[in-house]
C-alpha cells in the first residue's frame, strides 16, 4: 500500500499561557490519498489547531508530521513555505479573496511562489475555474459574487498548484443551506476525481458527506 | 529568469544544481515537482504595480510630502545653479562692467599741478588694447570762465537766448563707454578730435535750452564768440548722466580753445566678469612709469554681494527641503504600516500560498520603494518646472546639473526603502495563523 498523504504520530500541540493550553493532545492519525476525511467537534476543541498543524501553518510541540513522505519537523521556514505553497490547499470559511483582482488574477495568486510559467499560470487558473463551474465569471471582481460563487473562486485557488492535500476550515460556515450543498456537491466530485480532502466542521450534516468521519472533543481526536 | 533567492539554496532545487547539494537527491522532490519557494522579480513588480494602482489617490496622497520635498529641493540647486549663472538685473550688469580711473586723490604730494597730467590724451587706444576692454574715453569738465551759450550769432540785448550750459571735453570712445543713444544726427569721432574740428554734441537738456531740434542743415552754436557745429544730439546715457545737460566737444578742440590741459577721468566699459582685472590693468595702461598715481575703481561686485543672500536664502530652502522629505517619509512609513494592518488577512492568505517571511518583507519594502521612486520622479519634474517657470519670469537661462535628474529620484527610493524597513519588518514576522485569523 502507498504511504498515507498524512501521518501524524503522536503529534501534540501546546499554546503558551497560563495555565498552558493543551488545544491539541497526544494525536496518531494517518489520511490517505484519494481519501475524504471530516473533522467534526464543538467549538474551542481544536479542530483549527489541528487543520493549520496539517496545512503546516503551525508546527506541532510534540511528535512527528509525515507530509507525503517528507518529515516536516526538519524543515526550515523556507522550506515548509514551499511546501505548504505546492502540496496544500486551504479553503477558509471567509475565503480570503483579494477584493481589487479579478477572479482569475485571484486564482492565479495560488502560483506565484512557485516556479510555474506566467502563461501556464493563467492557463491552469482558468481551467481551475472552469471545474468549479465559474468559467464565465473569470474577469468579475469578488465583490459582484455570492458567497457560493466566492468560496468556488477559493476552492478553484486551493486546486491549481494540484495540491496532495486539499485542507477546508469551516467551508461553509458563512454559506446558506443550498449553496453548502453545491460546495458539498462540488467536493464529492473533487475527491471522485482523486482529491484527497480534509474537511473541518461542527456541523453534522457537511460531515456525513465524508467518507471517514473523526471527531475532537477537548483535543482529543476519536475515529467514529 | 531573475529569482528572488534571499534564503540562497538551503533548499535543493530541480532547476538548477545548489553548488553544495547539487549532486544529492532533493529530500523534498516528489513526482518530480520541486517544492521550492520562490518570487520572480517580474511577479514581484507585477504585484508592486498591481496593489499601488489598486488606491491610486491614496498612492499620490502618500506620496505628496515626498513629492513635495524633493521638488523644493531640486528647485532649490537648480534655481542656485541657474541665478548663479546670471547677472542678477539689468542694473546690476551695468555696475559690473564699469571702470572708472581717476588721478589718485590729493593731498600727499601736494604738488597738484604735476598730478594732473597722469592721464594722458590718448587714454582710448591704450585701453583698446586690453582684452576685455569694450569701450573707453575720457570726460572732463570745461572751464568756459563764465562764457554764455547760445544758438543764433548776435546777440540780442533783449531776447533771453544766453544760456549758461556746461560744457564738457570727450574723447571719442566715451560716447560707446556711457552707451549714449543718439535722438538725431551722429556723436564725434576719433577723425574728429584728432583734426581738432569745432563740432558739438548735446544733451537733450542743452538741446532743448538751445531750440535745437535736428542737426540736418548742421546748426551752429556758439559758447562766447566759439562757433561750434552741431552734429547731434543725444537721447539717453547710461552712465554720466551729467552729458544729458551739457555741451560736449571733443579733447582737441577743448585743449585749443577753452585751455583743457589733461583729461579729468577716464570712463571704461568692460566685458562681464571683467571690470575687476581691468581696474588692476588700466593704470598701468595708462601710465606705465608709475602706475599708482592713478586710481582705478571697480564698483563692488552686486552679484556677489546678492549671491551670498542668496546663499542664505539657499540653505534655509535645503533645510525646508530636508525637513518635508523626512516629514515625507514618515508619512509613507505611516501609510504603508496602516496597509500592513489593512492587509493582514491578505499576509496570511500569501503565507497560506507559499510565500516566505522574506517575500512577504520584500514584497512591501518593494512598495515603498515604488512609492518613493513615483513620489522622486514627480517631485523632480515639478522641481525643474519651478527652475524652468521661474527662469522664463526672469529672463534667465535654465542651468541644471544633468546628476540631479537622476540623484532625486534615487533619492525617493532611498526613503522609500527607510520608510518602508519598519512597516515590512512588521508584516514579515506577522505569524501566518494569527494573519488569517484577524481577519475573520
Ligand atoms: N494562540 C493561542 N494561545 C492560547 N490558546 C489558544 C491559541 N489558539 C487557540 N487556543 C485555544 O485552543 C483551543 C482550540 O482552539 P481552536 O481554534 O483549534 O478551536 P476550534 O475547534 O477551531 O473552534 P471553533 O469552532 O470556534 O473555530 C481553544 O480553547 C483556544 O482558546
Ligand atoms: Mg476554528
Amino acid at each position: 500500500m502507498a504511504a498515507p498523504v498524512v501521518d501524524l504520530v503522536d503529534v501534540a500541540r501546546t499554546f503558551d499561557a497560563t495555565p498552558p493550553v493543551e488545544a491539541l493532545k497526544s494525536t496518531t492519525l494517518a489520511i490517505n490519498e484519494g481519501e475524504y476525511v471530516a473533522i467534526v467537534g464543538p467549538s474551542g476543541s481544536g479542530k483549527s489547531t489541528l487543520l493549520h498543524i496539517l496545512g503546516l501553518l503551525d508546527t506541532p510541540t510534540d511528535g512527528t508530521y509525515i507530509l507525503d513522505g517528507i518529515d516536516t519537523s526538519v524543515l526550515s521556514e523556507r522550506q515548509r513555505a514551499g511546501v505548504r505553497g505546492s502540496r496544500i490547499g486551504f479553503v477558509f470559511q471567509s475565503f480570503h479573496l483579494l477584493n481589487h483582482r479579478t477572479t482569475v488574477e485571484n486564482v492565479v495568486l495560488a502560483e506565484l511562489y512557485s516556479t510555474a510559467s506566467r502563461s501556464d499560470r493563467r492557463r491552469r487558473a482558468i481551467e481551475a475555474l472552469e471545474q468549479v463551474g465559474l468559467g464565465h465569471r473569470l474577469d468579475a471582481y469578488p465583490t459582484t459574487l455570492s458567497g457560493g460563487e466566492r468560496q468556488r473562486v477559493a476552492v478553484a485557488r486551493a486546486l491549481v498548484g494540484r495540491p496532495s492535500l486539499l485542507l477546508a476550515d469551516e467551508p461553509t460556515g458563512n454559506l446558506d443551506s443550498t449553496t453548502t450543498q453545491s460546495i458539498l456537491d462540488m467536493f464529492a466530485e473533487l475527491n471522485g476525481a482523486g482529491i484527497t480532502l480534509a474537511v473541518i466542521t461542527h456541523d453534522p450534516e457537511v460531515a456525513r458527506r465524508a467518507q471517514r468521519r473523526l471527531s475532537i472533543r477537548d483535543g482529543v481526536v476519536t475515529s467514529e | 529568469m531573475t529569482l528572488i533567492d534571499p534564503a540562497g539554496g538551503d533548499v535543493p532545487g530541480t532547476g538548477s544544481p545548489d553548488p553544495y547539494y547539487g549532486a544529492l537527491p532533493d529530500p523534498l522532490m516528489v513526482d518530480g515537482s520541486s517544492t521550492r519557494s520562490r518570487l520572480a522579480v517580474k511577479d514581484l513588480l507585477a504585484e508592486v504595480v498591481i496593489s499601488l494602482t489598486a488606491r491610486p489617490a491614496r498612492t499620490l496622497l502618500t506620496a505628496m510630502g515626498t513629492v513635495l520635498g524633493v521638488a523644493a529641493l531640486v528647485a532649490t540647486l537648480g534655481l542656485a545653479r541657474t541665478s548663479g549663472n546670471q547677472i542678477v538685473s539689468r542694473f546690476d550688469e551695468l555696475e559690473a562692467t564699469q571702470v572708472s580711473v581717476q588721478p589718485q586723490s590729493r593731498g600727499f604730494g601736494g604738488d597738484n599741478s604735476r598730478q594732473t597730467s597722469f592721464i594722458p590724451f590718448d587714454a582710448d587706444d591704450r585701453l583698446g588694447r586690453l582684452n576685455g576692454v569694450v569701450a573707453a574715453g575720457t570726460i572732463s569738465d570745461v572751464d568756459v570762465g563764465g562764457r554764455l551759450a547760445r544758438s543764433v550769432p548776435v546777440n540780442d540785448p533783449l531776447g533771453q537766448n544766453e544760456y549758461q550750459i556746461p560744457v564738457l571735453a570727450a574723447s571719442g570712445g566715451l560716447f560707446d563707454a556711457v552707451r549714449a543713444d543718439v535722438l538725431t544726427g551722429r556723436v564725434f569721432d576719433a577723425g574728429h578730435d584728432q583734426r581738432g574740428d569745432a563740432v558739438a554734441v548735446l544733451g537733450p537738456g542743452a538741446a532743448r535750452r538751445l531750440n535745437i531740434t535736428q542737426v540736418a542743415n548742421a546748426p551752429t552754436i556758439f559758447v562766447g564768440d566759439e562757433a561750434l557745429v552741431v552734429v547731434g544730439v543725444l537721447a539717453d546715457v547710461d552712465r554720466k548722466p551729467e552729458l544729458l545737460n551739457a555741451i560736449t566737444i571733443p579733447n582737441e578742440l577743448a585743449k585749443d580753445r577753452f585751455g583743457l590741459q589733461v583729461p579729468a577721468e577716464v570712463l571704461i566699459e568692460t566685458e562681464i566678469g571683467a571690470a575687476e582685472l581691468i581696474g588692476a590693468q588700466a593704470p598701468t595702461a595708462l601710465h606705465p612709469n608709475d602706475p599708482d598715481r592713478l586710481r582705478a575703481s571697480v564698483p563692488p561686485s552686486p552679484t556677489r554681494t546678492r549671491s551670498a543672500v542668496a546663499d542664505d536664502l539657499n540653505v534655509l530652502f535645503l533645510v525646508l527641503g530636508g525637513i518635508s522629505l523626512i516629514v515625507g517619509a514618515l508619512g509613507i512609513a505611516n501609510v504603508t504600516l496602516v496597509s500592513v494592518l489593512e492587509r493582514t488577512s491578505e499576509i496570511g492568505l500569501r503565507r497560506a500560498l507559499g510565500a516566505t517571511r522574506r517575500h512577504i518583507a520584500t514584497q512591501f519594502l518593494a512598495e515603498s520603494a515604488a512609492l518613493g521612486l513615483l513620489a522622486g520622479i514627480i517631485g523632480t519634474s515639478l522641481g525643474i518646472l519651478t527652475v524652468v517657470l521661474v527662469s522664463a519670469n526672469r529672463v534667465w537661462t535654465p542651468v541644471l546639473d544633468p546628476i540631479l535628474p537622476l540623484a532625486a529620484p534615487l533619492m525617493g527610493v532611498v526613503i522609500g526603502l527607510v520608510a518602508g524597513t519598519y512597516p515590512a519588518w512588521k508584516a514579515s514576522s506577522l505569524e501566518p495563523i494569527a494573519a488569517l485569523r484577524g481577519a475573520e
